[in-house]
């Protein structure tokens, strides 16, 4: 896999560091093949898979089988009610997937599919003494990434928008306070429709995006997946290269005085 | 479901160009193996209705229309009032719907039996609950396969195993078809036949709704990634009861038939694998995934064409078994 990411600016997690600063969901591509295709046009830091969803045995063309040896798998725990069923999903994917790294899920709301932030906070308290890499997928709420951030978790993700609904990101306010004052990082999770809206969480601060349905469910997956590539290495590049102050007043681009004949 | 059109999905183009021509074979090949077997196969040709029941699944089926109709499939976009007026039975506040006149269905099960009435009748010899445990090669040539102890020598086996083709021992690894089984839950509940609730294939949100000539109502299905687990779940069977009811409410009234879990013959690209192998004399005809019934008729015509003359018919070129290994070596 090549590294689209400018030299030295790679994503840092926990240990690791990663040449991408974009990571990609595996579920509800139209099949297996257009999935790595996509895979292979995004070139993702992590590849998410949802352990309650999937056999972990890697029989012949399972997902495991297919994409464990080409990509660094981030087991979730989607599904999961409960910080028990968190926990034991969590334990169930580092035997099976030999990695510790985990990305919390704990639904609070069926309906809109909102973390319930007291759960995840117990939960990753829990799965940080047992000596797992917590990603947890929060509320866009500089408050509680901040608290999860101190009981120990790797990085925070918190939400654009609802799952599945490709609203973009709903709160940029709150995403960019995140940014500001999170100690760890900030991987925008949840909501992203379409390219800008990847290069408005990179230009927000976010250190990297983690989608799926916008590639997924789009006309050309693969297409979509190289535009979110490069959607958040322009989004990368434009926070470090610094947007310029708006202003009310419109001002030419081009120096008014000492023209020629002027 | 003979359902070509509505099913039509991206990066599959050349899987939609295959169940196209397949499902122009279909009403002739019903009318043939009626007359043959003197049974019906139910085919149906009413059409499939796919239904939208608020706004965001409005907008969802607005954005496949837009896709399908990119493809020249032939689909009529109707309000919900229209739609209603083919199905009284749908949800009162359907939102709108989309029509595909072309998108039929026929009974599986009626299938099968008059499929094998025709081939007994026609001097074939079925051999019933006997798993094949091997499939013989010798000097790079199929020589028979094993049933149990027994032996039965062969110069052609076509393997046609569904999700189970790659649990077939005895064949070197470029031959053996990379299917995976994709599960499937699925229930029928009983309408009265005199009066049914519905008379189109009906898609709604999350699940289908297939109307049999004999009253049954067959709802499906989940797509899981569970290998051979062959359970029933309370969360399967509650997603198929929540979609068809939201659907169709007067369901909540009808008796449960049956209920039952299938495995799809998945490979990587939805599309099977049709022809000769790397071993003389072994054809494929396997991982249809959820295409198997659409494309009886053209993987029959292929299958036998290449058996008796030795051609492999254009329209199943792009669907031999090399082509995983050719992409596998552009990948590496």
């Amino acid at each position: 896999m090549t590294s689209t990411a400018a030299a030295g600016d790679g994503l840092a997690i926990a240990d690791r560091r990663f040449a991408s600063r974009l990571l990609l969901g595996t579920a509800g591509y139209p099949n297996q093949q257009v999935m790595l295709d996509a895979l292979a046009a995004a070139d993702p830091a992590l590849v998410t898979v949802s352990i309650r969803r999937i056999s972990l045995e890697a029989y012949a063309e399972s997902l495991v089988d297919l994409i464990g040896g080409r990509y660094v798998l981030l087991p979730n725990t989607a599904g999961c009610a409960t910080v028990r069923d968190a926990v034991l999903t969590a334990q169930l994917a580092r035997e099976a997937l030999h990695t510790s790294w985990i990305k919390l899920e704990l639904i609070g709301d069926r309906e809109t599919l909102y973390p319930d932030v007291e759960q995840l906070l117990r939960a990753t308290e829990e799965l940080v003494k047992d000596g797992f890499t917590v990603l947890p997928y929060c509320n866009d709420d500089p408050v509680s990434c901040r608290k999860l951030a101190d009981l120990g978790a790797a990085a925070v993700m918190p939400l654009g928008s609802p799952i599945g609904t490709g609203l973009g990101i709903i709160n940029p306010y709150a995403i960019e306070r995140i940014c500001v004052t999170s100690p760890v990082p900030v991987i925008l999770d949840a909501g992203i429709g379409t390219a800008s809206d990847a290069a408005q969480a990179m230009e927000l601060g976010c250190d990297g995006v983690l989608l799926n349905t916008a590639v997924a469910k789009s006309h050309d997956p693969r297409r979509m997946a190289a535009a979110m590539r490069l959607a958040v290495q322009a989004g990368r590049d434009a926070r470090l290269a610094g947007r310029i102050p708006k202003r009310n007043q419109a001002e030419p681009s081009s120096p008014q005085l000492g023209l020629v004949g002027g | 479901m003979l359902a070509a059109g509505i099913e039509a999905e991206p990066g599959e183009a050349p899987l939609y160009a295959l169940n196209r021509l397949s499902q122009q074979l279909w009403p002739a090949f019903a009318a043939e193996l009626e007359a043959a077997s003197g049974l019906s196969v139910g085919y149906r040709s009413e059409g499939t209705l796919v239904v939208a029941l608020n706004r965001d699944d409005v907008a969802q089926l607005r954005f496949h229309y837009d896709y399908q109709r990119s493809l020249g499939i032939a689909l009529e976009w109707l309000s919900g009032a229209e739609a209603r007026r083919r199905e009284p039975h749908l949800h009162p506040s359907l939102a709108a719907a989309v029509l595909s006149r072309g998108d039929h269905q026929v009974d599986n099960r009626r299938l099968v039996t008059a499929l094998r009435r025709v081939f007994l009748a026609a001097g074939g010899k079925l051999h019933e609950h006997a798993p094949v445990a091997a499939i013989e090669v010798e000097g790079g040539r199929v020589a028979g396969i094993r049933l149990g102890d027994a032996r039965r020598p062969a110069d052609v086996v076509v393997l046609a195993a569904g999700a189970w083709s790659a649990e077939i021992a005895g064949l070197p690894r470029a031959a053996q078809p990379p299917v995976r089984p994709v599960k499937g839950q699925m229930l029928a509940l009983r309408m009265d036949a005199a009066a049914p609730l519905l008379s189109h294939v009906v898609w709604a949100p999350k699940v289908y709704l297939v109307p049999r000539g004999d009253g049954r109502l067959i709802v499906g299905a989940t797509v899981e990634e569970r290998g051979f687990d062959d359970s029933l779940t309370a969360g399967g069977v509650f997603a198929l009861l929540e979609g068809v009811w939201r659907a169709v409410p007067g369901v909540e009234e009808l008796p449960i038939d049956e209920m039952w879990v299938g495995f799809r013959p998945g490979s990587r690209d939805d599309a099977p694998m049709l022809g000769p192998s790397e071993v003389e004399g072994l054809v494929l005809a396997t991982g249809h995934h959820r295409n198997g019934i659409l494309l009886t008729p053209v993987t029959a015509d292929a299958v036998s064409r290449f058996i008796l003359t030795g051609e492999v018919d254009e329209a199943i070129r792009p669907f031999g078994i090399g082509r995983f290994a050719a992409r596998a070596k552009e990948e590496a």
